[in-house]
């Protein structure tokens, strides 16, 4: 296991560093700062469940932007249409996310690749045109705006650190999924599925549960972009936002965990930053996903891990002569 | 312990089986030869259910586990390793196995506890039967062609299967590689009393292990018998299996 060691040597000092940047940066960074990297954090729990079923399970999950959307709107139309609350919002919305995809997931697991992905577009979409016409229920292309939250989470600075405990949390969970004898079953399944079932793993159902839990963390973050936006609208679940998602994982790296945060980090920065001088951020996007594809067809963080591991190999000679 | 009745599986009008009967007991090794395009790796994949026949049973201890999913007639008992190595790239090679046992202990739905607490005396000493303990860290799609085949062997007896199947096991392998896979093969089948089912073009191989040979041709079988039964049959179908 050396070669995940050189890892534990170096990451917890460069974590430590990060999270005490984060958790000082309201005070010292401007509010409009601090909304963006709120931002980042909920893309980035998107990103990373997005990843748990392309990047390890290998499932052409082309509409995982739908499940982002469930989880907004259940929150939203719980908060504005009904007088429950607050929390039961905060509870359904990654709930019913995992429904939809368990149900969905249970079409597409039956087909194999790009059928899988087409399903999933075609069903995905069913959703998005309900909630883009029903205009009594979702307020249609307009969508809910406003939306009233609770106390603890009001104000930019407030939610930004609930938002930085929830993606914190997320991610233990996460790495522990992707540690556990199911993550590696899921990285055996994505390299050979047919060998898995020879093994006697049950590959439908493991890909099933794959989508389940990806789905609720899709769910867990669209409930906090209600959270930093307080409002929801149908592009969450179009389709072009699934596909923005899918080239976070593989700006990032598909085959790494913490690749997708540092490709919504990328995402988030580039629309917000290069947004400003040109509408046209997208072309900038093109340019650099051509040279990603060339260059780094393992995306940043497999770029870096593999420049890391290469350096230690080098020590280790070092040390042997 | 495998009784295999006139199996049946046509590709689109090719008859790839055509009428082939197999029987395997408890504690034998079974070799499977025939020219190439017999039907042997078609035949295997229908026992261990990655194909489904078009006709005929197949039961194993007395169970029909005709058609069943491969998953399934794994867990029966049956292992298999495949003519192209058929392994999990990315993973280590600890890994590849260790997957294996845990589908063997079915803990792979454990979502909370590192993978690293789980079975790993048992993976290594899979490994260190294989010959691979030195290369445990190594991630699998590096490795050479011989030690690919040794993995594929190693995920299957991560299965503790009571019946092994082996897709030509040596192929491609160099001479030193091959006596080594050899020397595993019989070593599994004395110390573990393993069931072994395999196919080969090596006819040393064949005639140096197996208890009883079926030969296959154009999807049916010729004959199963005795090693000696055989040759001296041999020698009258010495046109279909070329000049050894």
């Amino acid at each position: 296991m050396r070669a995940i060691d050189f890892q534990k040597g170096r990451t917890p000092i460069f974590n430590s560093i990060l999270l005490a940047f984060l958790i000082l940066a309201p005070a010292v960074l401007p509010a409009f700062y601090i909304y963006i990297f709120s931002v980042i954090f909920v893309t980035a729990i998107l990103a990373m469940s997005l990843n748990l079923v392309v990047g390890h399970g290998g499932l052409y999950q082309f509409h995982h932007g739908v499940f982002y959307g469930i989880g907004a709107y259940t929150l939203a139309l719980i908060l504005t249409k009904t007088d429950l609350p607050p929390w039961v919002g905060f509870i359904a919305g990654p709930v019913c996310a995992a429904l939809a995809g368990w149900l969905i997931g249970l079409f597409c697991v039956r087909l194999s690749r790009l059928y899988f992905g087409m399903l999933q577009i075609s069903l995905g979409s069913l959703i998005w045109a309900v909630t883009f016409r029903w205009y009594a229920l979702t307020g249609g292309d307009d969508g809910i705006h406003g939306i009233e939250l609770p106390g603890i989470l009001s104000g930019i600075t407030r939610s930004y650190y609930v938002i930085l405990i929830v993606l914190s949390v997320c991610l233990i969970a996460l790495y522990r999924i992707y540690k556990s004898p199911f993550g590696i079953t899921l990285r055996a399944i994505r390299d050979n599925p047919e060998r898995c079932a020879a093994v006697g793993i049950n590959v439908r159902r493991h890909q099933l549960l794959a989508i389940v839990i990806a789905t609720f963390f899709a769910g867990v973050a669209g409930v906090f972009f209600v959270v930093v936006e307080r409002s929801v609208f149908p592009d969450l679940m179009f389709w072009v936002l699934s596909l923005e998602i899918m080239i976070m994982c593989l700006l990032g790296g598909w085959f790494t965990f913490s690749g997708p945060i540092l490709g919504a980090a990328i995402m988030v920065s580039l629309r917000t930053f290069a947004g400003v001088y040109t509408e046209y951020w997208t072309l900038i996007l093109g340019v650099i996903l051509i040279l990603l594809i060339f260059f780094l067809p393992e995306g940043v963080m497999g770029f870096i891990a593999l420049k890391l591991k290469r350096r230690e190999l080098l020590l280790e000679a070092k040390k042997d002569i | 312990m495998l009784r295999v009745e006139n199996a049946q599986k046509d590709f689109d009008g090719f008859k790839a089986v055509n009428g082939a009967s197999l029987s395997v007991e408890k504690g034998e090794i079974v070799a499977v030869i025939g020219p190439n395009g017999a039907g042997k790796t078609t035949l295997f994949n229908l026992i261990t259910g990655q194909l489904k026949p078009n006709g005929g049973t197949i039961t194993f201890l007395g169970e029909d586990i005709t058609s069943m999913p491969s998953h399934r007639i794994c867990k029966k008992g049956i292992a298999r390793s495949f003519q192209i190595a058929n392994i999990f790239h990315r993973l280590s090679v600890f890994r590849n196995v260790q997957v294996s046992v845990l589908s063997q202990k079915n803990r792979n739905l454990n979502l909370f506890l590192s993978s690293d607490s789980f079975f790993v005396k048992e993976t290594q000493s899979i490994l260190k039967n294989a010959g691979l303990a030195d290369k445990h860290q190594e991630i699998a799609g590096s490795l050479s062609h011989g030690d690919r085949r040794l993995l594929e062997i190693a995920i299957a007896l991560g299965n503790e299967p009571r019946l092994l199947i082996l897709d030509e096991p040596t192929a491609g392998m160099s001479p030193e590689e091959t006596a080594t896979t050899i020397s595993l093969i019989k070593r599994l089948a004395e110390t573990r009393g393993l069931t072994i089912l395999f196919c080969e073009h090596d006819m040393d191989v064949v005639f140096g292990v197996s208890h009883r040979i079926m030969v296959m041709e154009q999807g049916r079988t010729l004959v199963q018998g005795k090693p000696d039964e055989v040759k001296n049959n041999l020698e009258v179908q010495r046109a279909y299996l070329g000049t050894e």
